[in-house]
């Protein structure tokens, strides 16, 4: 109650009507899950392949997402010129990007006649209906939320620790690994908690662009849409394992980066 | 202690407007009315019945001055879901017998529903056919991307029912869940051949090319219309259903290459 004692009364009635909003279609669904055969539904080889694919590939995913991310990040934070400013809204469209567009994009970019994927292909390479299209697909929309919390966290640190570190002779590498990464930390613990949530609830792009087969492409939020065409409660009782599943990753990984402050200034 | 109130206050406020703003929700999806001279029917139909019940639905409009039809395209099961959940509709056309008979259970039907088409699967490739795909047992052929439906959905299990009895099991790259997806994966190049039904074939025009196989027969699909029970002028539901199971409406679905029932 301290912390909340400047705002006036009347903001708590949008806050809780927002509050509700967003519970309630979570609370639904765990009234509507057979309990009785929650386990057995959960526990069937299908839902379990899924659910593993589903973890691998957005561990995965957030990786590349770090290994991409992180230096996008700092160049569009520390970057000014002109070029920089005109990539960073190219960048961050798959923000707004429905998923379906993502995945017929990577679709025609990635796919057998695809703008790149016609040489891969000639050169042995499918990706199509391949575990890496997923992984592709998954970074595609997951990349933008990673760069957008670091790139906040790395304005919000500024770059005098860095120039302090380089006038005292430091070289720019050290002062990348030694000064800049240490203070992105919280940025890049938020972030990477968002990229991994993201991308294990990646849908439109992955059915679009790598198809879905048991084990290879059907990652869960596949498994229940097609779940849904023939047994509801098996989709619904996936549903909820999905949403436990993403709460443990933000509540347990993210709650203390995702705090506000802790992630910067986004 | 005047806080607390305050705030059990406002989220009670909270979940009245939330509550009255369902209430009006429903109320404006809820198009049919009863005006004998006219009205709108709405009309729940399978995805693949989209580009035939348009046309059926313009004839309407024609025989019938001041009607309108409303559509919802979308999987079968869908509608029913949809349908189970409170919408409102005149009409209910289902790609199989299944859902239909999922709506009849679900006490959804006013009467019984009448069979008026049926559809077969077919095998498409790319124009040209130039892996030279000719039977079903080709989709075996080694080095071929096949794209099939997942078992849950109809075109799916027609596809299993085929391969149990030619005895050929295929090996898809990808099992999807709607035929759109296949038709896509095939129209777009990332899959060499794709079972779909006559109808997405034929809808798909020069895009791929069809390859028609005898084994086919062993999974007919048939498509039954139904009067709902939520509708708001029986007789104009029962005109449609007569129009689509009647002369006019059959030579639509015959063109697009749905055959009898």
């Amino acid at each position: 109650m301290t912390r909340s004692a400047g705002l006036p009364r009347w903001l708590y009635l949008p806050a809780a009507v927002g509050a509700i909003f967003v519970v309630l279609p979570l609370v639904a669904v765990a009234v509507k899950v057979d309990w009785s055969q929650f386990w057995t539904l959960i526990t069937s080889r299908s839902s379990v392949t899924a659910l593993e694919l589903s973890m691998k590939t957005a561990a995965i995913s957030t990786a590349m997402c770090i290994v991409l991310g992180v230096p996008m990040a700092l160049v569009l934070a520390r970057n000014d010129s002109r070029w920089v400013r005109w990539t960073r809204p190219l960048i961050l469209l798959p923000l707004v990007l429905p998923p379906v567009v993502g995945g017929i994009a990577l679709l025609y970019a990635f796919g057998r006649l695809g703008l790149l994927g016609r040489y891969l292909d000639a050169a042995g390479i499918q990706i199509a209906f391949t575990t890496t299209a997923v992984v592709l697909a998954q970074t595609f929309v997951s990349l933008p939320f990673l760069v957008i919390a670091i790139e906040g966290a790395a304005r919000t640190a500024g770059a005098d620790y860095d120039v302090v570190a380089a006038t005292l002779g430091a070289r720019p590498t050290t002062v990348w690994w030694r000064v800049s990464l240490p203070l992105l930390a919280p940025g890049l613990a938020s972030g990477a908690v968002l990229a991994f949530a993201r991308s294990l609830g990646e849908f439109g792009a992955t059915l679009t662009f790598a198809g879905s087969r048991e084990g290879v492409t059907r990652t869960l939020p596949l498994e229940i849409y097609l779940q849904r065409e023939s047994d509801a409660d098996a989709a619904v009782a996936l549903s909820l394992l999905l949403v436990v599943v993403a709460a443990v990753v933000v509540i347990g990984v993210g709650s203390r980066a995702l705090k506000p402050g802790g992630s910067g200034g986004w | 202690m005047k806080r607390t109130q305050s705030i059990i206050g406002a989220i009670s406020a909270a979940l009245l407007v939330m509550l009255t703003g369902c209430g009006s929700d429903s109320a404006t999806t809820s198009s049919s009315t009863s005006t004998p001279a006219g009205g709108t029917l709405t009309v729940y139909a399978a995805a693949s019945l989209k580009q035939t019940f348009t046309d059926v639905g313009e004839q309407f409009k024609t025989d019938n001055p001041g009607w309108k039809v409303d559509f919802t395209f979308a999987g079968s099961s869908d509608l029913v879901t949809q349908l189970t959940q409170g919408a409102k509709g005149d009409v209910f056309a289902s790609a199989d017998t299944k859902n239909m008979d999922k709506a009849a259970t679900a006490g959804l039907l006013a009467g019984d529903p009448v069979n008026f088409a049926s559809n077969t699967l077919a095998i498409v490739v790319a124009p040209g056919n130039p892996k030279q795909v000719t039977s079903f047992a080709d989709l075996n052929k080694p080095g071929l991307t096949v794209v099939v439906c997942a078992p849950q959905v109809p075109c799916g299990s027609a596809t299993e029912k085929v391969e149990q009895s030619t005895k050929v099991t295929l090996n898809p790259v990808s099992e999807e869940s709607s035929v759109t997806d296949v038709l896509n994966k095939v129209t777009t190049g990332q899959a060499d051949a794709g079972l779909v039904y006559v109808t997405d074939a034929l809808g798909a025009g020069d895009k791929v090319a069809k390859v028609d196989f005898p084994e086919a027969a062993a999974a007919v699909n048939t498509y039954p219309i139904g009067v709902l029970k939520t509708a708001a002028d029986a007789a104009a539901a029962h005109k449609f259903v007569d129009l689509v199971t009647g002369e006019a409406g059959q030579k639509i679905l015959s063109q697009a290459g749905f055959a009898k029932p």
